[in-house]
């Protein structure tokens, strides 16, 4: 087409893009206006924020959780949401991926002006993402590093005084949750994971502003804004079942461009039979964290780490939370009989 | 062969039934005396007869477990010529022609509706494929409706109701509900033939196969009325996508079936969806944003017109199964082209799905069921379907399920909603200026009215679900919709309209959507 197409929205401007969302064609001034809007409108129907509540923004250095802050910083200013702001970064050490991307965090504390903190796995747990990786293969990387980020934000954000999580997952991310975890079986998460506002009761409450957003748009909205932020896939991830998720969520999008949506709707309005047994919340016998075994998932790996069985955590979840709740009896002398524990655990098929 | 068996395997117990590792099984690992033909599940090998036996087992035990259908009841099988549901007449028949004691006891009825209108099949085509159907159906034995697609321009608005009915109750036992049912029969069977005493040949010419499908038969009208076919192709011209093409087939398919058990007094509609299939169906109605209606859609019944029960008994059996039942025992099914055949992988939502979870069942075999299990925990939406009768839920003019389409505060739809709002604006409010006085009030965005360009959709998706609302925006125009969609949508809004008088004066805000619960 020779002629410019103008905004549909405001009628004077050349339009620099198509909303992936909805298909409409909208100049850049626009754009911004309504990504930031539609944010604003999330946060205010779904009663994300209290007045004066301290928020620990997860910032990994990508896109998504750059434009939260970026959006947070402006949204509290201009709405005036009365909240404190910091920023808490994960070094999981992965070389070449993390490091990476907590110099753009950095370079960003600097522009937005917000406090940053740094937890690391190596502070909390005794173990890189490195030398978990060389341990464990190629496989399975992604469990050890999601588990461990999740509670290493709570604990950071603890330590801050924070009185909640923003984290900066997208509408994308919450359709292909919803795709793996139905692929899975994963009746308990499936429910979960749709929620906006997560658990209030025991951890610290998580929010993800972004959920309607869609990964698309963030990006656009990023470039527009000229944010600095660090794109490169993580060097383990591909051998993530989430990537048949992924890739399925994008050729959904290509034949239906609503299809993120849609499936955000599907999670959100999924009904769980009242008779099928879901997982019970607890708490981990070892360090008290939110779990629906005797053990949390973090210490149960952490300990397969240090016996040296990295597998440990991986699979059947029953017979390995029995070895080791057995095992816990003997807590004193632990490090001393974990040779003698190891050899006893290696008799049992995983 | 069981010489051999008896002496090698004298106490052994079930030893020779399986082959030294890694070889070829020797016996059928049920009978283990049967040379096997096909191995059903990991290292479980059967022989013809066991694979049998455990194939009509599954089907009765199925209906057994569920118990729904009572003694005497009209089911309409519905038949598309497919393999699964020519597996399930073929068990249909099995139970009702068995001298065994537990004879399934009611009385079946074939339905195949004729979609070659909107499959590009020629007339010519469509004659030959009804002629070949029509040999395999009066083999059956049973009675037989064809229905063309294109009479879904006949239908009534009623069709779009559901109807209360009180045996769709399950709190009363089985029994009972067997006991009312054949009173209610025999009421029926008073009233049609005018005394008690007519009513043994009334009774013997229902038990007279060949008379009745006659008649049904008959009642269809042979030569397909061109203008109508006409209108099909119009119809599914308008829509945009083949995703919403297959809906929309499915939705119109769906009522051609009710209206056919409505006017032929079936109270029971069976399915032919396979394990495979419903896998297939709930991802995919996932991706559609059918979220809450999962349970309905691939449950093992479904009560969603009330009068008539649609059920799912091969749920339980996988495509290979399937398969294999029907090429071992010579169950015919013929070949129809569907709306996606020969088109690639990436052409439709249900194509997309359907092929992904193939692969990725090759690469792990438990996928398929994996999340057919994920379905089966799955319920119907809490206040689905406990409504307490006074207030009656409002259903998709489409696709009869309870509204989703709500405005929760958070959700996703409320998001949407917003999105399209914004970039509709008139130019003069900028920004988020306009919510700012009233953040809650997501409503006062809707005052201005735009002018102009409004889709003709807009007065039809009120009256839809959310899944549905998609189909119909996917479509250029909705003329061609047949008329009985039109005049139930203008019933609905006429109703509504007078309802909304009514109740005027205690409104604080003109809202399109019904509020939150």
């Amino acid at each position: 087409m020779p002629a410019p197409v103008l905004c549909q929205s405001c009628g004077a401007g050349r339009a620099a893009l198509r909303r992936p969302k909805t298909g409409q064609a909208l100049c850049r001034e626009c754009f911004v206006a309504a990504f930031e809007a539609e944010v604003h409108g999330t946060i205010v129907a779904a009663r994300l924020f209290q007045p004066g509540e301290t928020v620990a923004v997860g910032a990994s250095g990508g896109k998504d959780s750059t434009v939260l802050a970026h959006l947070l910083r402006l949204l509290n200013q201009r709405h005036g949401y009365g909240l404190r702001l910091l920023l808490l970064s994960v070094d999981e050490g992965i070389a070449g991926y993390r490091d990476d991307s907590l110099d753009a965090v950095r370079r960003n504390r600097g522009r937005l002006g917000l406090p940053l903190h740094v937890v690391s796995y190596r502070e909390l747990y005794g173990w890189s993402m490195d030398r978990i990786a060389r341990h464990v293969g190629p496989k399975n990387n992604c469990t050890f590093c999601g588990v461990f980020r999740r509670q290493a934000l709570d604990r950071g954000a603890a330590l801050l005084g924070a009185d909640k999580i923003a984290t900066g997952h997208n509408a994308d991310d919450v359709a292909e949750t919803v795709l793996m975890n139905f692929l899975r079986g994963d009746v308990g998460r499936l429910r979960r994971c749709a929620g906006i506002l997560t658990g209030s009761e025991g951890a610290l409450p998580r929010c993800k502003p972004l959920k309607h957003a869609y990964e698309k748009e963030i990006v656009l909205y990023a470039y527009f804004q000229g944010l600095d932020y660090f794109s490169t896939e993580c060097v383990y991830a591909p051998n993530a079942y989430r990537g048949h998720a992924r890739t399925l969520l994008k050729d959904l999008e290509a034949i239906r461009p609503s299809a993120v949506a849609d499936l955000v709707h599907s999670g959100e309005r999924l009904a769980v039979r009242e008779d099928v047994r879901m997982p019970t919340q607890g708490t981990c016998q070892r360090c008290g964290y939110l779990s629906s075994q005797p053990l949390c998932k973090a210490c149960v790996l952490l300990e397969g780490l240090n016996r040296g069985l990295p597998r440990l955590g991986i699979g059947k979840p029953s017979r390995m939370q029995k070895v080791l709740t057995d095992a816990e009896k003997p807590e004193v002398g632990f490090r001393e009989d974990s040779q003698q524990a190891s050899r006893a655990i290696r008799t049992v098929d995983f | 062969m069981c010489e051999s068996e008896e002496g090698g395997g004298c106490g052994g117990g079930g030893r020779p039934a399986r082959a030294p590792r890694g070889g070829r099984p020797l016996k059928c690992m049920k009978c283990k005396e049967g040379p096997p033909v096909l191995i059903i599940r990991v290292g479980d090998a059967f022989c013809k007869a066991c694979f049998k036996d455990y194939f009509v087992h599954k089907f009765r035990a199925l209906l057994g477990k569920n118990r729904c259908i009572f003694p005497g009841e009209k089911v309409l099988l519905a038949f598309s010529g497919g393999p699964a549901s020519s597996a399930m007449v073929r068990q249909v028949q099995e139970g009702l022609s068995r001298e065994a004691a537990k004879k399934l006891r009611f009385k079946p009825g074939i339905l195949f509706v004729d979609e070659g209108g909107v499959c590009g099949q020629g007339l010519e085509k469509r004659g030959e494929v009804r002629s070949q159907l029509e040999r395999i159906l009066r083999a059956t034995g049973f009675p037989y409706h064809l229905v063309n697609l294109e009479e879904v321009f006949g239908l009534p608005g009623s069709i779009l109701r559901a109807v209360s009915h009180s045996a769709t109750d399950h709190s009363q036992s089985y029994k009972e509900a067997v006991d009312g049912f054949i009173q209610q029969q025999e009421l029926l069977q008073c009233e049609r033939t005018g005394g008690p005493g007519e009513s043994l040949p009334g009774r013997l010419a229902e038990l007279s196969i060949q008379d009745p499908s006659e008649k049904e038969t008959a009642e269809v009208p042979g030569p397909l009325s061109i203008s109508h076919t006409a209108e099909l192709t119009r119809l599914f011209g308008a829509v945009k996508t083949l995703t919403a093409r297959e809906e929309l087939l499915q939705t119109l398919r769906n009522h051609l079936i009710l209206h056919v058990a409505r006017t032929s007094g079936y109270t029971k509609v069976m399915m032919g969806d396979s394990c495979t299939r419903v896998a297939v169906k709930l991802l995919t109605n996932l991706c559609l944003g059918r979220g809450a209606f999962l349970a309905g859609d691939t449950g093992f019944s479904d009560g969603r017109h009330g009068d008539v029960l649609v059920l799912r008994p091969m749920r339980e059996y996988s495509a290979k199964e399937i398969a294999f039942y029907n090429r071992l025992f010579g169950v015919p099914a013929i070949f129809t082209p569907a709306l996606a055949t020969k088109a690639p992988d990436r052409a439709s939502i249900h194509r997309l799905i359907e092929s992904f979870l193939c692969k990725l069942q090759s690469d792990f075999p438990s996928t398929v069921s994996t999340v057919y299990r994920t379905g089966e925990k799955l319920g119907a939406a809490p206040g689905d379907d406990d409504s307490d009768g006074a207030t009656e839920p409002e259903r998709c003019l489409l696709c009869l399920c309870t509204l989703d389409t709500n405005v929760v505060d958070g959700s996703s739809l409320q998001s949407t909603l917003l999105s399209e709002e914004l970039c509709q604006k008139p130019p003069l409010s900028a920004g988020s200026s306009c919510c700012e006085d009233a953040p809650t009030q997501t409503g006062c965005c809707k005052a201005p009215p735009v002018a102009g360009a409004i889709p003709p959709q807009v007065w039809l998706l009120p009256l839809l679900c959310y899944s549905c609302r998609l189909t119909i925006k996917d479509m250029s125009c909705l003329e061609p919709l047949p008329p009985y969609i039109h005049s139930e949508a203008e019933r609905r809004r006429r109703s509504r309209a007078a309802m909304k008088q009514e109740i005027q004066e205690f409104l604080l805000e003109d809202d399109e959507a019904p509020p939150a619960s």
